[in-house]
């Protein structure tokens, strides 16, 4: 392996690893927040608990975050000193920004925490507040820096020379409003089903989901539920939205996802399949005819541009797009099937669901969330490959002349599994093992 | 007109001196749970968990915030930095990781608490003493001057390891050390209030720390003559050497008696003083330089269409930190706190 690859390799895999501690920044609140309010509602003690469990979850996954996003921001410059120096500037709103809205969660964190005793509980909630909305423009403000990487605009080009730079329209690029939308609402669906799955599995594990002991998982299930069934719903809107943009600013990123080849009306759309980057074909999918054209451009006779309009050295890994894009898609709708069962037995029974057809459902979706999550940030990222700049920089010639970039990336590489491995066994202990000690003896009118 | 550079690097430095009052500070804490001895060892153990549980997170802050200000505001220097000095900033991120990381475990497992046996606390220990002398490894490296820029590409001149690997800028990291030991050891004489043993622990662990400061600045500064001889010019010869070495030398010194004499906030403030005085010397001495010896601030800084926002930023969003910051400290460093669930 090249140090170019390690070096994609290592930020690669601290971007996978910070994300999912960075939907967790962003979801964990509004969970805890809805918990807390519903005790500030109803004054029933297992409501305040849940939101306290929770709490204790999201201050262990805001730590991680908090210190793998610090890896990152060092990462830019350790990895690509020639891309920060060339675009340091560009997008240093949206960093300048995000530092800010870090800042405020942060603080509003600690206060949420530590100040359970030491505020009123209506302040206490709006600190959960700004928890929630610091949380998640920190991360709209991180999206804008990644958007402007796929559409560079707010700046001239005049003999290799950056002019007249527009820090505003740079921050305001045309990427920046379907893909900020997507992110925050991937964070609420991946969280929402993550939480939902543990909680529905040891409503499962116990003999009857009805028993008073496991009001604090039914409590937790129906706040989870709502919040990732509402955005899974809500997402694939969102996708149009993206793939409507894609085919106007990044036409050779979306050919790549649906591995279109050849410029074409009628576009099909490929449900599957595995591209062939040799042959230029993609073999064994399930066409849609003009599907491709009428969701890019609204008109099934469109014509959509394929992978050879451009030469192969500026086409990212197509299979990789590909099939990335496939999981990404497939996870969203699985999560989507479950969210309208679970909705409408909810509707149907007028209490929350516990079919044990139903919870297993919910249990296997759990991860789902995930798949898309990396799967998206997969597609996004490779899909604009070769470029780290789109159209302007390559990858190629962003990366630091440090040498031996197997180290570092060994180094990260095994810190993160360890660190990983750490946070998995101790949510499962402090949040999700209910106490013996304690028993939640409230379980009456807990439905949702 | 107001060069907008300045006022950036100014930001920058006031952010770092911030950053180690605060966020160092919690690094020192760290290092007196490696160092927790006696027979009040746990309750140590508990005070420094309790004192930086609510803040760290909000402190470690400023750390980015000095980040960001040196890549949007200063590509090059950035850019310049971040390649030489590769080895040095991954060790430091890698304490980062697991300082915070393990604090949060330690702090959140049940049966652990502070426990000094329990194997995230050795991490916590181990790594907050790792962390700070890297980052002052990192700030020397810079200092010393050693970080050429080829003129004829803009790239930084290196071999990746002589401009760190040398006695400057590791004297400049055990100083940071030091200091930020110092730092968390009048603070927390400041917490034990009320307990009159726990505070005499850390009234001594001030003193041993306050010493060790005082030795490891003099020998950087003897090592600067020859490692970061612009730092020795400013620091020697300046038209402001003079007054700087006796303010810092005075305040140092009445810092140390009004710990012998247990003049606990006086000490508090004094250290602080030095802290603010030390970051101040070590900017003024860098003018005009931010990544010596080739590149200058106002050479390295964004156009004003880059700048001017930013301080607008800065100066908007300040609106909103000063406020929640002031509150967190007020929630939890405030007085009368005895007794509270932690």
């Amino acid at each position: 392996m090249t140090d170019l690859l390690f070096a994609r390799s290592q930020m690669a895999m601290s971007l996978a690893f910070h994300i999912l501690f960075a939907v967790a920044g962003m979801a964990m609140p509004m969970l805890m927040v809805l918990a807390e309010a519903r005790w500030l509602k109803t004054g029933e003690p297992g409501w305040k608990e849940l939101a306290q469990r929770w709490a204790k979850g999201t201050a262990v996954l805001f730590a991680v975050g908090a210190v793998s996003g610090t890896v990152l921001s060092f990462e830019l410059g350790l990895l690509w000193p020639q891309f920060m120096q060339w675009a340091g500037g560009l997008i240093g709103m949206p960093f300048s920004l995000e530092g800010f809205a870090f800042f405020l969660e942060a603080i509003f964190l600690g206060i949420y925490l530590y100040g359970w005793e030491k505020v009123s509980p209506k302040l206490h909630l709006a600190a959960g507040i700004g928890v929630l909305i610091s949380g998640v423009s920190s991360a709209v403000f991180v999206v804008s820096a990644n958007a402007w990487m796929n559409t560079p605009t707010g700046f001239e080009l005049v003999d290799g020379v950056v002019t007249s730079i527009d820090p505003w329209a740079a921050m305001f690029n045309p990427a920046f409003p379907t893909q900020a939308l997507h992110m925050v609402l991937a964070a609420f669906v991946t969280v929402g089903f993550a939480v939902s799955g543990v909680h529905a599995w040891f409503l499962l594990k116990a003999p009857d989901a009805t028993a008073p002991a496991l009001g604090f998982h039914r409590r937790a299930l129906s706040i989870a539920m709502l919040v990732g069934g509402v955005a899974a719903f809500v997402q694939p809107l969102s996708g149009d939205l993206s793939a409507k943009h894609l085919a106007k600013a990044q036409p050779v990123k979306l050919a790549a996802m649906e591995a279109h080849w050849d410029t074409a009306t009628w576009a099909p759309l490929r449900i599957g399949g595995w591209p062939d980057e040799e042959a230029e074909v993609t073999r064994y999918s399930i066409d849609i005819p003009g599907g491709l054209s009428f969701l890019s451009h609204m008109d099934p006779r469109a014509e959509v541009a394929g992978l050879r309009e451009v030469p192969r050295e500026d086409r990212p890994p197509v299979t990789i797009v590909h099939v990335a894009f496939q999981l990404m898609v497939a996870a969203g709708f699985g999560m989507m099937a479950v969210a309208a069962l679970f909705g409408f037995r909810a509707w149907r029974t007028k209490a929350l669901p516990l079919d044990r057809w139903l919870l297993r459902l919910v249990v296997a979706s759990g991860p789902l969330g995930f798949i898309a999550l990396e799967a998206g940030w997969v597609v996004t990222e490779v899909g604009r490959q070769p470029w780290v700049i789109h159209g302007i920089m390559r990858t190629a010639d962003a990366v630091t002349p440090m040498p031996g970039l197997a180290v570092p990336f060994a180094a990260f590489t095994f810190l993160y599994i360890i660190l990983g491995v750490s946070v998995v066994v101790l949510l499962r202990r402090i949040v999700f093992l209910t106490d013996p000690r304690t028993p939640a003896a409230d379980g009456g009118s807990d439905h949702a | 007109m107001l060069d907008p550079a300045l006022i950036v690097a100014v930001i920058v430095f006031i952010a770092l001196a911030v950053y180690t009052l605060t966020g160092g500070a919690d690094f020192g804490g760290g290092v007196w749970d490696a160092f927790a001895s006696g027979p009040r060892k746990s309750a140590q153990r508990a005070l420094i968990s309790k004192a930086i549980g609510p803040i760290w997170e909000a402190n470690h802050v400023w750390l980015i915030l000095v980040v960001v200000l040196l890549f949007v505001c200063f590509p090059p220097a950035f850019a310049a930095i971040s390649t030489a000095l590769h080895i040095p900033l991954t060790l430091m991120l890698i304490g980062v990781v697991l300082r915070g990381s393990a604090f949060i475990f330690r702090a959140y497992d049940p049966d652990g608490t502070a426990d000094g046996d329990h194997p995230w606390g050795v991490v916590f220990a181990v790594s907050s003493i790792i962390t700070p002398i890297m980052l002052g490894v990192v700030l020397g490296a810079v200092v010393s001057g050693d970080l050429p820029i080829n003129p004829d590409n803009g790239l930084v001149v290196t071999d990746f390891v002589s401009a760190w690997l040398a006695p400057f800028p590791i004297l400049v990291g055990f100083t940071n050390l030091a200091l930020s030991s110092l730092l968390a050891a009048v603070y927390l004489v400041h917490e034990a209030r009320g307990n009159a043993e726990l505070q005499a622990d850390f009234r001594k662990r001030a003193l041993i720390a306050g010493v060790a400061t005082g030795a490891a600045a003099l020998s950087t500064l003897i090592a600067a003559s020859s490692g970061a001889p612009l730092l020795w010019d400013a620091l020697v010869a300046s038209s402001w050497a003079m007054p700087f070495q006796l303010l810092t030398g005075t305040v140092a010194l009445s810092g140390l008696g009004a710990l012998m004499m247990r003049k606990d906030d006086l000490a508090r403030v004094l250290v602080m003083v030095l802290v603010v005085a030390v970051v101040t010397g070590l900017g003024l001495g860098m003018l005009p330089w931010i990544v010596p010896p080739d590149l200058t601030f106002t050479a390295a800084a964004s156009p004003p269409s880059v700048l001017w926002p930013v301080l607008g930023v800065l100066g908007l969003g300040s609106f909103l930190l000063v406020p929640a910051f002031v509150w967190l400290y007020v929630l939890f460093k405030g007085s009368a706190q005895e007794g509270t669930s932690a």
